[in-house]
């Protein structure tokens, strides 16, 4: 395999914004996205036509968000509106900003499904399940559970510890969805949507946009903020069992654990030096996942591990401190970068993990990824 | 008189897959196998994965396997499903290796054993189509 760990340091997120997050249906995704972009480019005091690359994800067509913010790009990508494509878009941006391919790339990120009443599910998903009436991700992930709980006897009251926690970081975070606590018992009687998952273990879906502009070390000097560094990235595809969209058989342990071995060895750092993990939770399961294939714990363990609220600000791995997409809004990994940036940066008021250093975004889902930024 | 109940969705029957549902329809479970490297797969591809051989076939399997997973549906997803919430999806491992969703036949067990063996049984919908299905094994 090629070394690309010469990246390590080389690129800067400098610029982070977002809009509100909830329902509106007077909106559109141009607008969101514009919205986010104008916020990132005030938080770092860069000049709009600077901007010469331009990464969007979930918008509907990329030149009329080019038009929109008066753009001409020498770098352009557009990403499908699924989940796992931050991480893979940040990726691509550190790589075409070391390339020289453009000098300041901003990503957009625009979700408007909460207003447009998306399902996530059924005819809007044809599948090849259907006639068994198998059909949604959040299915995937119960499957992937009753697994994980039959195979090492994990239970949906260590699952709610992730709900909970998220919720709680979401009551101190200003712009997130939900602002009631909940408790394990709440989780527990929860109406069932695909058992064993609850409403508490699906993702909010809620309509919002958020910008990162990225890069180089060399000119993010200039720049307003204190930069946070890309210093590690690990990246691993699970392909071989795409008909079940979501579902992964070992729940995707493998391609975590290359993946925590490629982003860790080119940071320097081990899970135990993470002061602040981002993970990828549109179902609560997957954080029980990428909490095993990453190291965090021995497989089969998570269970344990997030007992006694683990995972909230002050204990032993503060998880989500925006409240993820469980509990802040359902931007699909991109705001959970922000977050991860914000947290560095400490700018995080009463969710702030004091004196963190290292923050770490994973997304483990059939494009697996995970990202390490430092302080600059 | 109540309005007729919306229909189900029915597998898509293309030049891939057709092989499957015709073998179903004869109460004959299939993966389809390449005739080249003998690699098998379920569902059906264009190429084989493992050679990218074009020529390929359904071949009977035994209907034999082990359950991996199961879910019970308390959302429809399709109004067609409404009146059978709630409802169990199995996921079963075939002896042969390919994975495949389905329902099972029958009354569903209360809280299926998981890595209990299974075999397949064929539920026919109509005179076009025949879906498979799963039991426990006794």
């Amino acid at each position: 395999m090629s070394d690309y760990t010469h990246l390590k340091d080389c690129i800067a997120v400098v610029g982070v914004g977002n809009t509100a997050y909830g329902n509106f249906p007077d909106r559109d995704d141009y607008g969101l996205g514009a919205e986010a972009f104008r916020n990132a480019l005030a938080d770092c005091g860069l000049e709009k036509n600077k901007v010469d690359g331009l990464l969007v994800c979930r918008i509907p067509y990329y030149a009329r968000m080019g038009e929109i913010l008066g753009l001409s790009p020498r770098w352009t990508v557009p990403l499908p509106p699924h989940g796992r494509m931050s991480a893979m878009g940040i990726i691509e941006a550190a790589a075409a900003l070391e390339a020289g391919l453009c000098d300041y790339a901003a990503l957009i990120y625009a979700n408007i499904g909460r207003s447009r009443r998306v399902n996530y599910g059924g005819e809007e998903s044809p599948g090849v399940w259907d006639p068994f009436g198998f059909t949604s991700p959040g299915a995937a992930h119960a499957l992937m559970f009753q697994q994980h709980r039959a195979k090492y006897g994990t239970t949906t009251r260590q699952l709610a510890e992730v709900s909970v926690a998220f919720r709680h970081h979401a009551c101190l975070n200003p712009d997130a969805v939900m602002k009631q606590p909940i408790s394990i018992d709440d989780h527990e009687a929860a109406r069932p949507i695909v058992e064993p998952l609850r409403l508490l273990d699906y993702c909010l879906i809620n309509d919002g946009a958020v910008c990162i502009i990225l890069t180089t070390k060399e000119r993010a000097r200039d720049l307003k903020k204190r930069p946070i560094m890309i210093s590690g990235i690990g990246a691993r595809e699970a392909f071989e069992t795409a008909s079940i969209a979501n579902y992964d058989p070992e729940c995707w342990y493998h391609q975590a654990r290359d993946v925590g071995r490629q982003v860790y060895g080119m940071a320097g750092v081990g899970p135990s030096d993470v002061d602040t993990l981002m993970c990828y939770d549109n179902f609560s399961p997957t954080v029980l996942f990428s909490l095993e294939g990453l190291g965090f714990c021995e497989r089969g363990e998570a269970g344990g591990f997030v007992e006694g609220g683990a995972l909230k600000v002050g204990g032993r791995l503060p998880t989500n401190t925006d409240g993820g997409h469980l509990s802040n809004s359902y931007m699909q990994g991109w705001a959970l970068n922000v977050e991860a940036v914000r947290q560095l940066r400490g700018e995080c008021g009463a969710r702030q993990v004091e004196g963190a250093e290292v923050a770490q975004f994973c997304a483990i889902t059939p494009c697996s990824r995970s990202i390490i930024y430092t302080r600059g | 008189m109540d309005a007729p109940l919306p229909a189900k969705p029915r597998p898509n029957i293309d030049p891939v897959s057709r092989g499957f549902w015709e073998n179903c329809r004869r109460g004959v479970l299939s993966v389809q196998r390449c005739d080249d490297c003998g690699n098998t797969h379920y569902p059906g591809t264009p190429v084989c994965p493992a050679c990218l051989s074009s020529r390929q076939s359904w071949a009977p399997v035994s209907g034999r396997g082990t359950l991996v997973s199961w879910v019970r549906f308390h959302r429809a997803y399709w109004d067609s499903f409404r009146a059978d919430l709630p409802y169990l999806v199995c996921l079963v491992r075939l002896e042969e290796g390919p994975l495949m969703l389905s329902n099972f036949a029958g009354e569903a067990p209360d809280e299926p054993p998981i890595g209990a063996a299974v075999e397949a049984a064929f539920d026919k919908v109509d005179d076009e189509l025949t879906l498979p299905k799963f039991r426990v094994a006794v």
